[in-house]
C-alpha cells in the first residue's frame, strides 16, 4: 500500500471487509457475498456522502447480482464530468477482479482495454489477488476506478478528448 | 465469367466476319488475343480443393497429407491418420491461437473449437495469420474463412463469445462437454484445451472449466516485451494448476511498478508469437499422437535463446476448490496407478529377459557386477531427501492428507432485499 495517499487509505480501512470466498456459480455463497458486497457498498456511499466525497451510484441490473451497471463522476476545474460505469462479475470471482467498464471513453485513450474496460493491471490487480476474499466491489471502486479517474480525466479533458456536457451543448447549438 | 467470355469470343468472330473491310481485322484479332487471355487468367484462378475421404500415403503432388503421413514411414508417429478423431479446442485467436490454428489445420486435425470475442484490426497486422481485407471481421469468423479453404476436411467450430461473463462461461462448459463429433468416455469432448489468451483473468477460466471438467489442457503466453514466452502442461490433480502458484508479483510483494512501465501498450513479435504457437503445437501433436516426450512446462528466452524446462507439483492449499478435488482423486487412484506401472514394467522385464543372450560364450569370463546396480536404485529412491538442515515448508503430496475444514461462518440475519432496498435509497438521492 505505499505510495497510496493517505485520504485513500484511511478511506479503504472504514470499507467493511468481505469473508465469504464464493463467486456467481456457488449458489447460496454467492447469496452470502452479495449480503457482503451490498453492506461495503452501502458503508462506502454513506461515508463519501458524508465526506461529501460522493462521485458514483452502482446497482445490479439483473436479479442474480452479476452485471452492475450506473455512473460515476469526476470534477476537474470546478466541472463535473460524468461516465456511465458498467462491468459483470466474471465466473472465476473473486480470485479475480471485476473489469470495470466506461463504454463512453472507449477509444479515447490507451489506459483501455477494448469495450471500454479500464487499465487496472498495475495500481489495483496485484492489491486484490493479495487480499482476496476480503475485497469486493466497493474495494475496487475506491481503489482501481477512483485513481484511474483521478490520473486520466484531467489528461482526457486538457487534450480535448472529452468535453463537459455545457460546452458540447453550447458548441453545438451554435 | 467463362461463359460470358465466350460469348464475347464468338460476338467478335461473328463482327470479324460480318465486315467487308480487311483493315478492321487485325484490331479484331487483338480483341480476340485479349479476351482469351483473359479467359485464361480466369481460369487459373485456385477453386477449393474438395474434401478427402482417407489419408493417403501415397506421394503425388495433389495428396495433401502424404509429407505427415511420411512421418509413419519414418517411424515417428505410429499412427498419423488417428489426427482426424481428435478435437481441440483453442481459447484466444490472436498472435498465437491463429497460428496454433492453421498448424493444426495443414495437419489434418479433426475438430477445431475456435474462441474469441475480438474483431480483427490493422493492428494485429505485425503478427502472423489475419490479413488487412479481414479488419472488421470477428477473429472467429475470419479464421473460419482462411482455415475452411487450407483444409476443408477440418470440422471447424467458432464461438464468439467472451468466456470471463457468467453466460459466455455456461456456452464455454457446454461446447467442451459436447461429444457430437466422436462420443468417448468420461465428460469431456475434447482431448486437449489450447489457452492462448492474453490476460490473466480469462486464464483463470480456463484453468476453473479445465478444473471441473478433469480436461487435459496446454497453456501458453508470451511476455508484453515479447521477447519471451511459455508453454504449459496442466494436467488436473496431477500437475500444478494455473490458480496453484501466484504470480510473481502477488507472491513477492515486490513493486510491481518495478515490473511494468506505465502507460506503454504491449509490444508483440510475429518471431515470438510464431515461436511460442510451434512449440505449443508441437506438444500438441506429441500428446495426441504419443511420440517423443510431452515437456511439462517449456520457456523460450529470445534474448538468450535459453529454453529452460521444469515440472510442478500441484499446492495442496490451492485456492482453487475443483483443483483440489483433481488433487484428492489422483492420490486416491494412486495404488492402482503404480500396480498398473508395475506390471507394465514386469512384462517389459519379461521379455526382455526370454530374448536369446546377446553373446553366446563368454571367452573372458566378463560378468556385470550386481552391487552397481543396487546402488544405483538407492540414489534413485533417496533422490527426493533433502540435504540436512534442510527442511520442505509443504507436505508431501504422496499420501491423501485431509484437510481440516474450516468453521461455518454464522449466516448473517441480513435479507438481501433489504439490502438492495438500503443502496437503492442511497442511490436516489
Amino acid at each position: 500500500m505505499e505510495g497510496w495517499d493517505p485520504n485513500t487509505k484511511s478511506t479503504l480501512t472504514k470499507i467493511p471487509l468481505l469473508t465469504t470466498k464464493a463467486g456467481p456459480r456457488d449458489g447460496a455463497a454467492w447469496t452470502q457475498r452479495l449480503k457482503d458486497e451490498y453492506k461495503a457498498l452501502i458503508t462506502y456511499t454513506q461515508m463519501n456522502k458524508s465526506n461529501d466525497n460522493d462521485w458514483f451510484r452502482i446497482s445490479a441490473a439483473n436479479p442474480e447480482g452479476t452485471r452492475w451497471t450506473g455512473k460515476c463522476w469526476y470534477v476537474h476545474n470546478l466541472l463535473k464530468y460524468e461516465f456511465d460505469l458498467q462491468f459483470d462479475i466474471p465466473v472465476t470471482y473473486p480470485s479475480t477482479a471485476p473489469e470495470l467498464e466506461l463504454p463512453e471513453l472507449d477509444g479515447k485513450t490507451h489506459k483501455m482495454y477494448r469495450g471500454g474496460k479500464i487499465c487496472l493491471t498495475v495500481h489495483f490487480k496485484p492489491l486484490w489477488a493479495k487480499n482476496c476474499p476480503r475485497f469486493g466491489i466497493a474495494h475496487a471502486l475506491c481503489l482501481g476506478l477512483a485513481p484511474w479517474l483521478a490520473a486520466e480525466v484531467p489528461i482526457l479533458v486538457d487534450s480535448g478528448m472529452i468535453k463537459h456536457k455545457d460546452d458540447a451543448a453550447s458548441s453545438a447549438g451554435s | 465469367m467463362e461463359v460470358e467470355l465466350k460469348e464475347m469470343l464468338e460476338d467478335l468472330e461473328a463482327l470479324k466476319r460480318t465486315l467487308s473491310d480487311p483493315s478492321h481485322h487485325d484490331s479484331i484479332a487483338k480483341l480476340q488475343q485479349h479476351v482469351e487471355r483473359i479467359s485464361d487468367l480466369a481460369k487459373s484462378v485456385p477453386s477449393r480443393r474438395s474434401k478427402v475421404q482417407d489419408m493417403s500415403a501415397e506421394v503425388v503432388d495433389s495428396n495433401p497429407y502424404s509429407r505427415l503421413m511420411a512421418l509413419q514411414r519414418m517411424g515417428i508417429v505410429e499412427n498419423y491418420e488417428r489426427i482426424r478423431e481428435f478435437s481441440v479446442a483453442i481459447v484466444g485467436i490472436g498472435g498465437v491461437g491463429s497460428v496454433a490454428a492453421e498448424m493444426l489445420t495443414r495437419c489434418g486435425i479433426g475438430r477445431l473449437l475456435l474462441y474469441d470475442y475480438d474483431k480483427v484490426e490493422l493492428a494485429n497486422m505485425n503478427r502472423l495469420f489475419f490479413r488487412p481485407e479481414q479488419s472488421g471481421m470477428t477473429k472467429t469468423d475470419a479464421a473460419v474463412q482462411t482455415l475452411s479453404d487450407i483444409n476443408p476436411d477440418v470440422v471447424l467450430e467458432s464461438y464468439t463469445l467472451n468466456i470471463t461473463t457468467v453466460k459466455g462461461f455456461e456456452t464455454f462448459m457446454e461446447s467442451l462437454r459436447n461429444q457430437n463429433f466422436r462420443p468417448r468416455n468420461g465428460d469431456g469432448g475434447v482431448d486437449l484445451v489450447l489457452s492462448c489468451v492474453d490476460n490473466y483473468e480469462a486464464r483463470m477460466v480456463v484453468n476453473q472449466a479445465c478444473n471441473e471438467l478433469n480436461q487435459i489442457w496446454m497453456e501458453s503466453g508470451v511476455s508484453e516485451d515479447a521477447v519471451s514466452g511459455h508453454i504449459q502442461l496442466l494436467v488436473p490433480g496431477e500437475t500444478a494448476c494455473f490458480a496453484c502458484v501466484p504470480p510473481l508479483i502477488v507472491a513477492s510483494g515486490v513493486d510491481e511498478r518495478t515490473l511494468k512501465r506505465d502507460g506503454v501498450c504491449a509490444a508483440s513479435l510475429p518471431t515470438t508469437m510464431g515461436v511460442v504457437a510451434g512449440l505449443l503445437v508441437q506438444n500438441t501433436l506429441k500428446f495426441l499422437l504419443k511420440f517423443g516426450q510431452v515437456s511439462p512446462y517449456l520457456g523460450y528466452n529470445a534474448l538468450k535463446d535459453y529454453f529452460p524446462t521444469m515440472e510442478m507439483k500441484p499446492n495442496l492449499q490451492c485456492s482453487n476448490a475443483a483443483c483440489l478435488e483433481r488433487q484428492k482423486e489422483y492420490i486416491l487412484t494412486k495404488p492402482a496407478r503404480d500396480a498398473a506401472a508395475a506390471k507394465a514394467k514386469m512384462e517389459m522385464e519379461a521379455s526382455s529377459a526370454t530374448e536369446i543372450p546377446i553373446h553366446a560364450d563368454n571367452e573372458w569370463n566378463i560378468s556385470v557386477d550386481d552391487s552397481y546396480d543396487i546402488e544405483k536404485t538407492d540414489l534413485t529412491s533417496s533422490s527426493d531427501a533433502l540435504p540436512e538442515g534442510l527442511t520442505r515448508e509443504l507436505p508431501s503430496a504422496d499420501e491423501f492428507q485431509i484437510l481440516p475444514v474450516p468453521e461455518e461462518t454464522s449466516t448473517s440475519i441480513d435479507d438481501l432485499e433489504e439490502l438492495r432496498r438500503q443502496l437503492e435509497a442511497l442511490n436516489a438521492d
